[in-house]
């Protein structure tokens, strides 16, 4: 039975909640109201910004003559897609054989994984560099796919193997004495059960991925140059350009924000799995 | 009919030639540059040298210390995916005498570029062992903003020579008026090298401070610099406007700009912008004066240009170099100025744009502009000798990361966090280190 809650601690509740989410939420929009101003208008006081100047599509309009939207919208599209692809296809089966076939030191392998994400991405900043000047693969999609993988690597598999390890072994047990093959145990019995925590993870790495700003900053120029870049060309020291720079944030983050909100239920659901038995 | 064909097979033939050699001769380079209004400018006439030579320009643009990080990267790698950096007074020497560079001493044999029209400072901050290794789009030296209706009110007459911060200060103390929205100075305060350092800098030169001895020692705890933070603090805290130490050079223009400043010493390719009556609202009371001086006048305004260079790991060198040239001729202010206004032409830089009269014209400041230019050596910085060039900054390598420790000290001093004392010590306890693990001492 629901424990009765006082409707005097439901509006309290209710509106901390809702006063925490508007704080969370101001900065991206007071980003879009700048991105509706002119360059002058944007500076002023907030109260005037609000309610004595006018409101114009014009940053939208300086941005989209300046720079190919559409060009870093299809890179950041093709990295954060393929890198978390690429990053599912190895870590489906590694996540498997530790969920189910743990060895001795998998904890271990596990905290190693995450271990890398322990080190600041600028000390391997010229290791890397270099091997991607000696590959070609500077300013190339395949090369930041790549190495967006890797570092998303031990996020997705440490999120599979808490998926993997909420679901019962003898489930496995009874597709292989009815005759499955271990690929068709993966494919056809692990895959659809772990659907919603895999749903999650491919949301979460998409998006940790189209926001990736150290990597795609540094490796890229213009060929697969995403949206993060764009973004930061509008930034500047000397000059004003914050209306076309909210134009260009709102822009970029456009896209992933609509994603996120068709699929906050899935997300939700997937990053809650198994937290109650 | 047999000479008709063999004509026509000719004519195809050369026209197939020549279009194939048009193809191959056609180049595509990489540009990296910062997002100021100089260089957006420049992307929207690229497309004339674009259609002149059939080649094509890949522009990336980023934030300054993006920028800077990024083409470190790569220049020191050889990573090669960059043709032409905008890099700046402080990069250039020490990336040329790296060789990271490729030297443009050839520019000098181009009667039609007239190399020597480029101001002869400017040339010396480009070079490093006698070669130039990056040609200026434009100039700046940092010299005092001020409000003519603000001052004619307070009953404060504007010097006409140099004035010392103490009499600055004076004048701040006159023609502050909170009450009525108008602070008596802003200046910088946001941490950084290339920020609040940039005006401390010459501040700390002007109270006779330096950064190193003749020995490389630091010298951050000495009176001098004593004497400026305890200046700046202060003026800062009794005439600034509030949250003075988020303020950097962006948010003084808007303020400026929108009235609430009476003085604001900084950079002189602001004047432009604050003197454009459809940007600014104090486009009509605004006039300049030198940067104040105090125990010298040595280092006083800093030195800036943004230049171009051409990294030695370009493989286009050839094509990057007749960018240049065009980038910064004549000709080049001359289409800014038709196209942009002669307002916007970038100052600082050639002779001849110094003393067109369409320039003197629509951008009067432009002659006090040259002046204050001319009366900066960056070689000379500081009252007493030292061993390093550069204004503003020190021109090696590690001043980076001095620069932007001390700046955050400061920063702290202005919000309160630390005394000045404090701040020093620290920032000299930090500069000892760096430098004795340098190699600079022992």
């Amino acid at each position: 039975m629901a424990r009765a809650v006082p409707t005097r601690t439901k509006w309290f509740n209710t509106a901390t909640a809702g006063t925490l989410g508007f704080l969370m939420f101001f900065p991206i929009l007071w980003i879009l109201i700048l991105s509706f101003k002119t360059e002058e208008d944007a500076i002023r006081a907030p109260l005037e910004v609000l309610f004595a100047s006018d409101w114009t599509t014009q940053s939208y309009g300086a941005v989209q003559e300046r720079s190919d939207y559409f060009k870093h919208f299809m890179n950041s599209v093709t990295i954060s897609v393929g890198s978390t692809l690429l990053g599912l296809i190895i870590a489906i089966p590694a996540a498997w054989a530790m969920a189910f076939v743990p060895a001795k030191r998998t904890k271990d392998v596990l905290m190693w994984m995450l271990s890398t994400k322990m080190l600041p991405p600028v000390g391997v900043l010229i290791p890397i560099y270099l091997i991607f000047r000696d590959f070609g693969l500077l300013d190339t999609r395949v090369g930041l796919t790549f190495v967006l993988m890797m570092i998303n690597l031990p996020i997705i598999i440490w999120m599979l193997y808490t998926y993997f390890k909420e679901i019962p072994g003898e489930i496995l047990e009874a597709a292989r004495m009815d005759g499955a093959t271990l690929r068709e145990e993966v494919i056809y019995v692990l895959t659809p059960m772990a659907i919603p925590g895999m749903a999650s993870t491919v949301l979460l790495n998409i998006i940790l991925a189209w926001n990736e700003a150290f990597w795609s900053l540094q490796l890229t120029s213009s060929d697969a140059a995403p949206l993060t870049q764009f973004i930061a060309s509008y930034s500047s020291p000397e000059g004003l350009f914050y209306a076309k720079l909210s134009a260009a944030s709102i822009m970029a983050i456009a896209p992933i924000l609509i994603m996120g909100w068709f699929s906050q239920k899935q997300l939700v659901r997937g990053l809650t799995f198994g937290a109650v038995k | 009919m047999n000479v008709k064909r063999k004509l026509l097979a000719s004519a195809a033939t050369i026209a197939g030639l020549a279009s194939l050699s048009s193809i191959a001769a056609a180049e595509e380079i990489t540009i990296a540059t910062v997002n100021n209004a100089d260089m957006i400018v420049m992307q929207k006439l690229a497309p004339k040298w674009e259609e002149a030579t059939g080649n094509t320009i890949n522009w990336v643009v980023l934030e300054e210390n993006v920028l800077r990080q990024r083409t470190t990267t790569d220049i020191a790698t050889g990573g090669g995916s960059f043709d032409i950096m905008f890099i700046g007074a402080y990069e250039t020497p020490i990336w040329g005498a790296k060789g990271w560079l490729t030297p443009l001493d050839d520019f000098a044999d181009d009667a039609d570029y007239d190399l020597e029209d480029i101001f002869q400072l400017v040339r010396n901050g480009l070079s490093a062992d006698g070669s130039l290794y990056a040609v200026p789009l434009y100039s700046e030296t940092s010299f005092t903003f001020y409000r003519t209706d603000v001052f004619e009110k307070a009953g404060v007459e504007a010097p006409t020579e140099q004035p010392t911060y103490d009499e600055f200060a004076e004048m701040v103390a006159k023609v502050h008026d909170p009450d009525n929205g108008i602070y008596g100075t802003c200046q910088r305060g946001k941490a950084g090298w290339g920020e609040n350092m940039a005006f401390i800098g010459p501040l700390a030169n002007a109270f006779g401070a330096k950064w190193f001895d003749m020995d490389w020692q630091p010298q951050l705890d000495s009176e001098e610099w004593n004497n400026a933070i305890t200046y700046y603090v202060d003026l800062m805290n009794n005439y600034g406007p509030p949250g003075a130490s988020a303020n950097g050079h962006n948010e003084n223009r808007a303020l400026f700009k929108d009235g609430k400043c009476a003085t604001w010493v900084d950079a002189t390719s602001a004047a432009n912008d604050v003197r454009n009556p459809n940007t600014s609202s104090v486009a009509d009371v605004t006039d300049f004066f030198q940067a104040p001086k105090q125990v010298t006048s040595n280092g006083t305004g800093w030195f800036w240009s943004w230049a171009l260079a051409i990294p030695a790991s370009s493989k286009k060198a050839d094509v990057a170099k007749d960018f240049l040239k065009w980038g910064t001729s004549k000709e080049y202010y001359e289409m800014v100025g038709e196209s942009e206004g002669w307002v916007a032409v970038p100052s600082g830089t050639r002779a001849s744009v110094h003393e067109d009269a369409r320039l003197l014209e629509a951008a009067p400041f432009a002659e006090t502009i040259k002046q204050a230019i001319f009366s900066v050596d960056p070689a000379n910085p500081t009252k007493d000798p030292v061993p390093y060039t550069g204004v503003q900054f020190v021109a090696i390598p590690e001043f980076q990361g001095i620069g932007n420790y001390v700046g955050q000290q400061i920063a702290a001093a202005l919000t309160g966090q630390a005394t000045v004392e404090d701040a020093l010590a620290n920032s000299q306890k930090f500069a000892v280190r760096e430098m004795t693990k340098a190699g600079y001492i022992k």
